[in-house]
């Protein structure tokens, strides 16, 4: 049988719980490193956790960074988990400034170690957080986001986060002590959550079970 | 303020789930599987595996009891207990962990912290630190499941962890643990003040409502639980409802 969806697998992370998510909602999964399967592929996911700078350098050697482009360009769906997320953006103040794959205008830059009012708080943000619809009503709809309630709760651990240029690419933000977060961007067939959608519980499944059916 | 973190905890020795007091004296509670599906059902916000015999032994012996909750379960798992080296922890995040816990191997070799957040992220290196009470007010640093003295400060420790790379603090009472006297806060607070990662607050859970004060004063950033939950005196969502009465935001459940 031909898998509904591929997951891109250059050497980060874990790939085993976000293989078993999407088998949990339904899917048959392609992890692969291959141009021709990713190409091929009716959906691609592209997780990863840990440092930017690894993980363009993971995609880059093994020339993944031109292929995922090439994939978006063919307007099928694409879902970046966390670092994955994050690489979409144009670049990188992680240790240094380092080039994205520049798919949403955008910087990633560590999080505020204070709320707007001061007090300090701990980093890494690690926890369950709500989400929030940031657009116009129905923003959601047609998105990975249609079947999920505002305020539901995801799962993020993360030190540094995504700010979009656009507003409107911002699909979902949350809060963290007063400091809002970019938690879901999206543009066109594009989507990237800076939560993990495999550890999020049912919340999660069913988010990846509607990505599974746009 | 954030929402604090509900965490389960589940000590391991070989396939059972067990149970101990201050880390002694361990009674087998029974398949870990059933209890982590239980608990994952209930609402907990992640799940930690310690393998309390592991470092006696030299290895973690995990990784099954890991492959098969990562299965079932879409919730972080933390795993610890005898890892010792950065192919040691390739090993378990392969099998379904997100994150791991270490704490022997850490004391042993302090570069092993910067290794694993190096290679793996500080997101997934948590420091696991058992502190046991001194007549000083102090807390010494113990190894090898609350078994070993190091003659180590506990707070300077957690600062030299975070230093090092650590994204994460386990902080266990080995005073506390299994005794359900309560969680020693002031230790709490003292490593949650004195650093500015997470910590995670760990033994003596026996009320429900010791979750307040470990929250409110200790400054814990999640709470981990086990013999409250292995013996069926409470469910998760009762210590969710009694922090979310006393003000403390948790996990929003559907």
């Amino acid at each position: 049988m031909s898998p509904h969806v591929a997951i891109v697998d250059y050497g980060i992370g874990n790939l085993f719980s976000v293989q078993r998510s999407f088998e949990e909602a339904g899917a048959q999964v392609l992890v692969t490193s291959d141009k021709d399967e990713i190409l091929d592929a009716p959906r691609l996911v592209l997780p990863g956790v840990g440092a930017f700078a690894n993980g363009m350098k993971g995609l880059r050697d093994k020339g993944l960074d031109k292929v995922i482009i090439s994939f978006i360009e063919t307007g099928r769906p694409f879902l970046g988990i966390c670092l994955g997320m994050q690489m979409l953006a144009s670049r990188s103040e992680e240790f240094g400034t380092h080039e994205g794959l520049g798919v949403i205008p955008g910087v990633v830059k560590a999080i505020p170690s204070c709320s707007p009012e001061g007090d300090r708080h701990k980093i890494p943000h690690i926890g369950w957080t709500s989400i929030f619809n940031p657009g116009h009503k129905g923003r959601w709809k047609g998105t990975i986001l249609q079947d999920t309630t505002e305020s539901d709760a995801v799962y993020l651990v993360h030190s540094f986060a995504m700010y979009p240029e656009e507003d409107s690419h911002r699909l979902a933000d949350c809060d963290y002590n007063g400091v809002s977060i970019s938690a879901a961007v999206s543009v066109d067939n594009v989507y990237g959550t800076q939560f993990h959608p495999e550890k999020s519980g049912e919340v999660g499944l069913t988010m990846i079970r509607t990505f599974l059916s746009i | 303020m954030a929402g604090i973190r509900l965490i389960a905890r589940l000590d391991i020795k070989g396939p059972n789930l067990i149970k101990g007091i201050q880390l002694e004296g361990l009674r087998v509670i029974g398949d870990p599987k059933e209890y982590a599906k239980r608990y994952y059902e209930q609402g907990a916000d992640e799940l930690v595996y310690m393998d309390t015999v592991a470092s006696l032994y030299g290895r973690n012996n995990l990784h099954e009891i890991v492959r098969q909750a990562a299965h079932d379960i879409f919730v972080p798992m933390t795993v610890g207990g005898g890892l010792r080296s950065v192919e040691d922890v390739q090993e378990i995040l392969r099998a379904g962990a997100d994150k791991v816990a270490i704490n022997t191997a850490a004391v042993a070799h302090p570069e092993l912290i910067a290794r694993i957040a190096n290679d793996f992220g500080s997101q997934c290196m948590v420091l696991s630190i058992e502190a046991k009470a001194q007549s000083d007010g102090s807390w010494e640093v113990y190894t090898d499941n609350g078994r070993e003295r190091t003659g180590m400060d506990a707070i300077s420790w957690a600062k030299k962890g975070q230093e090092l790379g650590a994204g994460e603090i386990l902080v266990t009472s080995v005073d506390r643990e299994g005794t359900r006297k309560g969680y020693d806060v002031n230790l709490v607070r003292s490593v949650s003040t004195s650093v500015s990662i997470p910590v995670i607050a760990s033994g003596g859970m026996g009320r429900v409502e010791d979750v307040v004060p470990v929250v409110e004063t200790g400054k814990a950033d999640a709470v981990a639980m086990a013999d409250i939950l292995h013996y069926d005196r409470c469910t998760i969502s009762d210590i969710r409802d009694v922090a979310t009465k006393a003000g403390i935001p948790t996990r929003v459940l559907v």
